[in-house]
């Protein structure tokens, strides 16, 4: 395939980004439509935990709610993953075994990728031998600022390869990317290099994900898909904490991608304290009542 | 090319607001001299509720012999009002603005059910403006003098004023707040298919303790219109509305003393480059010409893209438009509501037969339509020139035609070649050829990358068969005072 010249991507207008946003928050989503929202979320949940302070205990405490999410809730569906640091890929892998929850690691020098090509491929190779379903990259935002964009392509591309059949998240902390414009460059230059999923940020830098550089990033994707009939997944990843914001999302992307990304397979959100305020909302909407946060369990 | 399936499978639950709280009359009189009072005519018409056809009211018709107690009552308190105090004036404006908002619900319901407005428009753009314009010039009652310094401004008289169905209230509130706030008094119409607001905005023009006869509202159609505009005791016409009546309001007022200002028809040109950030553009495609079901005289109808990404922009705008929910204007997921009424619908049907018959191609996006109720789906036509009809003629509906350019004086050409000169869009991330285009394109608004924004401080206005004189802003004082 042609590469296109990634300096000339598609040029945003960050107004006109925050009036078609505003626009999707004025859905109003109700009774059916939307007990099937939060079920859709429920289950596109990449349930998260990546601390330094993170052990062995702690990733399969994790575990194991992500396979009970509520049990006393019928019908729920399982999150889409668990995602952690390479070293407790294993220790998540052995715990979730016989679900179909995928472990995802993140790798190359997460959450700034300062490191040497090598180190990052060894990382990728280290979580994908443990037996990471997932692997979650990020890209050199410094290399990106200073207009070196073969360099960052060069660089998904070479982790595309070491991850073999893992699937790929390229990372473009757009906390650190400034503007929507570099959001679109970085999301195309992923997207060409190899990324199966887009994912917005690592978490540690704030802002983390947001409506305007989602949906940006899912012009993206729309724009490949239209050129090579090729899906590429979204993630976006912090920042996402209640039940309200993950159906504007889900808006969102109904509106811009459609059907076919309506799925864990093409959507994720990257978030670890989501879980609970949907599955509020879901005990809500049987009950018609909510609940304390007690009710609900927090590992 | 790869398909994209939006908005199908999770469909939005109906979110309808509630009509509950709604306290409408069986019937509605004249707003005259500050009573509501019987038509002498003691005729009354339906008005219809274009989403379903039901009846929702019935409202007075106006004859000559009404106008002429209107007239009278305003030209009475003219009098007192154009000598009280004008801080006293202003205190009134803000009172009524004020009243406006608490009771924007309610407006907007009103407006959405006598309209076939979506919800989300006339809750969120039509009331909170009306209000806005209020406020506006209940600021400038006290400080005329400043905004006009060395000269003396003094009021004219008693306006008379005609304004449009596409929006009731807002439209009501642009005429009637400036003529006030500077002392005159008013004799207003509303248009015969949306005269609810109006009348609400009576009530509240009662209950606010305006003096009497300040602000008179009368009912009716066109005849009622005209017995307005041929009044004697009439100073000033403001009119907004069609070119064609616009016209026939200036040949009855010419060799009178009446003053006028006309805001008339459009064929807004939507100039898109390369340069544009494309999504964006599109966006501002869909809010151009669908806002208000294209119910809008600054509607951007002629699309211009450049021949580079004309096929780009016509599939990304395809896609867009499939994603837009066509339905229920109280249901507040509605992208597009109803057309404001039969013969509007007929007026827009014909204009598409002659275009398909002219050799336009048509494009029209899928949309599941109720039986009842006036509905047209949001409409392209590509393969057009300026020759054809429906690029020159207005067609107050969801219809776009859509042509392409390859220079820049080639399209500025293009977009003055209309006899119209109300409004433009421009699309570029390039400054320059922003002011290029806005020094050059013959239009009393030229948006840049944005397209649809009203405010009170910002002057509105049209060139050529657009009309003339100014609403909004400073310059919308101008047209209700004389200078001494």
């Amino acid at each position: 395939m042609k590469l296109p010249d990634f300096s000339k991507s598609t040029k945003i207008d960050k107004v006109g980004v925050h009036e078609r946003i505003s626009r999707f928050c004025k859905r109003s989503i109700k009774t059916s439509a939307k007990k099937h929202g939060l079920h859709l979320a429920l289950s596109m949940i990449d349930l998260t935990t990546l601390e330094g302070k993170d052990t062995p205990e702690k990733v399969r405490r994790l575990c194991y709610k992500a396979s009970h999410l509520h049990d006393s809730l019928q019908g729920l569906p399982n999150v889409a993953a668990v995602c952690v640091y390479p070293t407790l890929v294993r220790v998540a892998k052995k715990e979730l075994e016989g679900t179909k929850i995928n472990v995802a690691s993140v790798a190359t020098a997460f959450p700034s990728g300062q490191s040497t090509l090598d180190v990052k491929l060894s990382d990728t190779k280290f979580a994908v031998n443990e037996g990471a379903d997932e692997v979650d990259m990020v890209i050199s935002r410094g290399k990106f600022l200073a207009g070196e964009y073969n360099f960052v392509y060069d660089e998904i591309a070479a982790v595309k390869e070491a991850c073999g059949k893992a699937h790929l998240k390229v990372i473009l902390e757009t906390g650190e990317l400034d503007t929507l414009d570099n959001v679109r460059k970085a999301s195309d230059i992923a997207i060409y290099a190899g990324a199966d999923f887009i994912k917005t940020s690592t978490g540690k830098i704030s802002p983390a994900a947001t409506m305007p550089v989602t949906f940006v990033m899912l012009n993206a994707i729309k724009d490949y898909y239209k050129k090579t009939g090729i899906k590429i997944g979204m993630k976006p990843a912090g920042g996402i904490s209640t039940a309200k914001i993950a159906l504007q999302y889900l808006v969102m992307l109904n509106e811009t991608l459609g059907d076919d990304w309506m799925n864990k397979d093409l959507f994720r959100f990257g978030a670890s304290s989501l879980a609970n305020d949907v599955l509020m909302q879901l005990q809500k909407q049987e009950s018609g009542y909510y609940q304390s946060l007690d009710y609900f369990s927090k590992d | 090319m790869s398909k994209l399936n939006l908005n199908k499978t999770w469909n939005y639950a109906a979110a309808t607001e509630s009509t509950n709280h709604i306290l409408l009359k069986e019937k509605y009189d004249l707003f005259i001299n500050g009573e509501f009072v019987k038509s002498n005519s003691k005729k009354y018409f339906d008005t219809i509720n274009p989403a379903t056809d039901e009846v929702i009211a019935k409202i007075s018709e106006a004859n000559k012999k009404d106008i002429d107690l209107a007239v009278k009552s305003a030209k009475i308190a003219f009098r007192s009002w154009s000598k009280l105090k004008a801080k006293e004036r202003g205190k009134y404006i803000f009172r009524i603005a004020r009243m406006i908002q608490e009771r924007a619900k309610e407006f907007a319901v009103i407006e959405s059910m006598d309209g076939g407005k979506p919800i989300r428009e006339s809750r969120d753009v039509d009331i909170p403006l009306a209000a806005n314009h209020f406020f506006y010039y209940a600021g400038w009652a006290d400080k005329l003098e400043y905004a006009f310094p060395n000269k003396t401004p003094k009021p004219l008289g008693v306006a008379g004023q005609i304004i449009p169905w596409n929006f009731p209230l807002l439209m009501a509130a642009w005429k009637i707040a400036p003529a006030i706030a500077c002392g005159n008094t008013v004799v207003l119409k509303p248009a015969e298919t949306t005269s609810l607001t109006a009348l609400k905005l009576a009530e509240i023009i009662q209950e606010s303790g305006l003096p009497k006869g300040v602000v008179n509202i009368v009912t009716g159609a066109g005849n009622t219109g005209a017995e307005i505009v041929n009044h004697p005791d009439i100073d000033k016409i403001a009119f907004t509305g069609s070119t064609n009546v616009g016209k026939l309001i200036q040949k009855s007022i010419a060799g009178t003393k009446k003053k006028s200002t006309l805001e008339l028809g459009g064929k807004g040109a939507n100039i898109i480059f390369e340069d544009a950030a494309i999504d964006q553009a599109v966006e501002g495609i869909v809010n151009a010409i669908f806002f208000n079901q294209g119910h809008v005289c600054c509607a951007g109808s002629r699309l211009f893209v450049q021949e580079s990404i004309a096929e780009t922009v016509i599939k990304k705008l395809k896609d867009r438009m499939s994603s837009l929910i066509i339905g229920n204007p109280l249901d507040k997921n509605t992208d597009i509501g109803a057309i404001n009424s039969k013969e509007q619908l007929a007026t827009i049907n014909k204009y598409i037969k002659i275009g398909q018959e002219e050799g336009g191609e048509i494009y029209q996006s899928k949309c599941s339509i109720s039986k009842k109720g006036n509905w047209c789906p949001p409409t392209l036509f590509l393969n057009v020139s300026q020759s054809h009809t429906i690029v020159q003629e207005e067609i107050f509906g969801p219809v776009l035609a859509i042509q392409t350019f390859r220079t820049i004086d080639e399209v500025i050409e293009k977009a003055n070649n209309t006899p119209f000169g109300l409004s433009a869009g421009v699309w570029t991330e390039k400054g320059s050829k922003i002011f290029k285009l806005t020094q050059e394109l013959n239009a009393g608004v030229v948006w840049a990358n944005t397209y649809n924004k009203f405010d009170p401080t910002s002057p509105f206005g049209g060139f050529k068969e657009s009309g003339f004189g100014r609403e909004g802003g400073l310059h919308g004082l101008k047209a209700y005072l004389k200078f001494e």
